[in-house]
């Protein structure tokens, strides 16, 4: 898998832990969502750990351990399944201040929408990093300079810029 | 911020009537036009697969049709001006074939662009103001509004700002980009519904309630295709101030709950039908008092800033009737009838507003020449501010005729083949495009249509028979919204052959009805047939002013249906 933050593939310092793991002491992992209740129950309050969960996910069945998460992996079956989207502005509303992830064959072309709802990273299979480069990431973020959407997170909006225009 | 504002009257050879675009609008088209020269170019390196290219192209409204890509223009709210009509003619001239097809969802498609030439064809779009984006996908289309907005006598306010605003906010959303299925949107502000919002995903009507505040009814859930529905209300009186917030609630849950495990269930009105509008509406409802709204919150002033483009333009004082009007209709009979049938009211004393047929008899519903777009430019500017709109019937309209400049305009229409006076009779045809041009399409359309049309060639037999709306689809997927015609046409394959489903009863504005199903289909040859057996039984049959669809309302579908079956027995084999 490569993983794109800042329009850039960097190291994943997070594992992906398989289900028969025992959950580890120390390190960065991510466990799945049936695993998630015990995890929060037996790490000491010093763990670093976040879940990947699907994107039918109910966001109520992560508020309890909203405040022990560090990262939360939304999974993408397609690119072109937008629900991981609104999941993410619904995480982002119950104030989930750590990494949101998106996880899937996603394309570049979607970094401006992933960033406008929330995420930070985005995790893609190999052969389409090989495809589509760091160049094509870097491009898709720099595509648009605003965005007509308030509320949503990267680009400014133009709603926003107008009125400071008309205001001084 | 006002109508004379510098910025919009330096706007070159254009109306003040229209949004026109400012630096921010100018420079997201002009980033779109770049974005989509890439994503061409890295489909052509291989960058892209055709699957993952698919869903960019589309939202840029790029088809790939059953013999060459279609390119679906954006007409936002159907209002354009000449200047842009100019541009849609040059388009038409130097990259396809000399023409264009204007279509139910007030588009434009061109049938025969070239996949490198689209980069182009959009940058030409884009130094008129004009795009091709969210005309498809799976995301919030082009709004649509009533074609007669801003001039209609019955309107409570002109809906375009309400559409642009909507128009705004839909493009490229970061979170509504990849929905389950397209989800479209209408908005009327008369007491007349011209823009179909009972059968949209999410219709707006803009009422005004007890204390004068005006504010919004929205209706969800209504569509076409292979299941048809009215849309039901989901809010009843939605503050202008919520109106974007309820709709992010709206399409929020649609994008979490609608289904996605088969696209011909995955619109809105299944999720409405599946769990009930009662369900809908409380999921919406926890969603917009869950949601930050000041995110959203109503901005009087940029309403006010769009709204200002949609001021009246300058309208001269006229007396209400025009003598001269009336002394032409009395001289020129083809005149008279022009103005009887496709001249209508309008709120400005002395003025009209005239719907240009674009299905003269015989001809292909919605195309329209390079040339006949360039005279109805010409006439725009010559009787009606350079301003134009395009209708869901597939017509044009000019907006702000004087009366006393009707017979010119007519007569100017009339040399272009323009001057088809049957706007709402029989001949005044919705069609698909059908086997002709789609790829979905089981069975023909147009050569339905022109066949209809001929065989009720006689204008003066027209207009005894009165309104009566004859829409053809060639597929279930209902483009050419036969579900909702007085007479509605479906065109299917059965055992290879191509056989036609008829329905009656079908009505598209307020008081709208999913048409009933007639009987066993028919073949293409029967089908003039069986509508002229219909007409001819409703003439026999109708009251005093009544419509085909009233009458049909009120002596029943049986004895319609008995009409035929005995007109069967005589060898009609329906």
């Amino acid at each position: 898998m490569a993983l794109i933050s800042d329009g850039r593939f960097i190291e994943d310092a997070w594992r992906r832990l398989a289900d028969e793991e025992a959950l580890p002491k120390t390190g960065k992992f991510i466990v799945s969502l049936p695993r998630l209740e015990h995890a929060v129950e037996v790490l000491g309050p010093t763990a670093t750990f976040g879940v990947i969960v699907p994107n039918t996910t109910e966001p109520s069945a992560l508020i309890a351990a909203l405040p022990r998460l560090d990262l939360i992996s939304i999974a993408f079956p397609a690119f072109a399944d937008g629900r991981g989207f609104s999941l993410a502005r619904l995480l982002r509303r119950a104030e989930f201040k750590g990494e949101l992830r998106a996880s899937g064959r996603l394309v570049a072309d979607q970094y401006p929408h992933a960033i406008g709802c929330g995420f930070d990273t985005i995790e893609i299979p190999d052969d389409l990093a090989e495809r589509q480069d760091e160049g094509q990431w870097r491009a898709a973020l720099n595509a648009y300079s605003m965005s007509y959407q308030r509320g949503y997170a990267g680009r400014g909006s133009i709603l926003d810029a107008r009125r400071k225009a008309v205001r001084s | 911020m006002t109508a004379v504002d510098l910025r919009v009257a330096q706007r070159p050879n254009a109306p003040m009537t229209t949004y026109r675009y400012d630096e921010y609008d100018a420079a997201f088209v002009s980033e779109r036009v770049a974005e989509f020269r890439e994503q061409v170019n890295r489909r052509l390196s291989g960058a892209l697969t055709e699957e993952e290219f698919r869903p960019f192209r589309l939202m840029n409204g790029l088809y790939l049709q059953l013999h060459a890509y279609m390119l679906r223009v954006a007409i936002p709210y159907g209002t354009l001006t000449a200047r842009q009509m100019r541009r849609l003619a040059d388009i038409a001239d130097k990259w396809d074939k000399g023409y264009g097809h204007f279509t139910t969802r007030q588009n434009l498609q061109y049938n025969w662009p070239k996949l490198v030439d689209t980069p182009d064809i959009l940058e030409s779009l884009a130094e008129v103001e004009m795009h091709a984006i969210q005309t498809s996908g799976n995301c919030i289309r082009n709004v649509t509004a009533d074609h007669f907005a801003g001039v209609a006598p019955d309107e409570i306010e002109d809906p375009r700002p309400t559409a642009e605003f909507l128009r705004q906010w839909s493009s490229l959303h970061s979170e509504f980009s990849f929905l389950p299925r397209k989800f479209k949107i209408a908005v009327t502000g008369a007491a007349h519904d011209r823009a179909a919002i009972l059968v949209h995903d999410i219709g707006l009507r803009i009422v005004k309630n007890d204390t004068g505040e005006i504010g919004y009814q929205v209706v969800v859930g209504g569509g076409l295709g292979r299941s048809p529905f009215i849309g039901k209300v989901v809010g009843d009186f939605v503050p202008r101030k919520d109106l974007l917030a309820f709709l992010e609630a709206i399409l929020r849950v649609y994008n979490r709950f609608g289904r996605r495990d088969n696209k011909y269930k995955a619109r809105v009105k299944i999720l409405v039908h599946e769990k009930g509008i009662d369900e809908i509406r409380a999921a919406v409802e926890a969603e917009f008092a869950a949601m930050d709204r000041s995110a959203f919150a109503h901005d009087p002033e940029e309403f006010e800033r769009i709204a200002a483009f949609f001021a009246p333009p300058p309208y001269e004082s006229l007396p209400a009737t025009s003598v001269s009007l009336r002394a032409a209709k009395l001289e020129t009979p083809a005149f008279a009838n022009f103005v009887d049938v496709n001249v209508g009211a309008h709120k400005i004393p002395g003025y009209a507003i005239v719907t240009v047929s674009l299905k003269p008899i015989g001809g292909v519903p919605g195309d329209a020449t390079s040339e006949q777009m360039r005279v109805l430019a010409d006439a725009s500017e010559r009787f009606g501010f350079g301003e134009l709109r395009v209708s869901h019937e597939q017509n044009i309209i000019l907006p702000h005729v004087k009366q006393d400049d009707l017979f010119a305009l007519w007569s100017m229409l009339d040399a272009a083949g323009l001057a088809t006076a049957n706007a709402g009779l029989v001949s005044d045809i919705i069609s698909c495009p059908g086997l002709d041009y789609c790829s979905l399409a089981t069975a023909r359309s147009i050569p339905i249509a022109q066949a209809i049309s001929k065989r009720f060639s006689d204008m003066s037999r027209q207009r005894r028979i009165g309104k009566l709306g004859v829409k053809i689809s060639g597929c279930i997927n209902a483009c050419g919204h036969h579900h909702v015609g007085a007479i509605g046409i479906l065109g299917l394959e059965k055992k290879g052959q191509e056989s036609y489903q008829i329905t009656l009863g079908g009505d598209p504005t307020f008081s709208a009805s999913i048409g009933e199903i007639l009987g066993p289909g028919v073949t293409a040859e029967q089908v003039p047939d069986v509508v002229e057996h219909l007409v001819d039984y409703y003439l026999a049959e109708r009251e005093e002013g009544e419509a085909f669809i009233d009458t049909w309302r009120r002596i029943g579908h049986a004895r319609f249906k008995d009409v035929l079956r005995r007109e069967g027995e005589d060898g009609a084999d329906i």
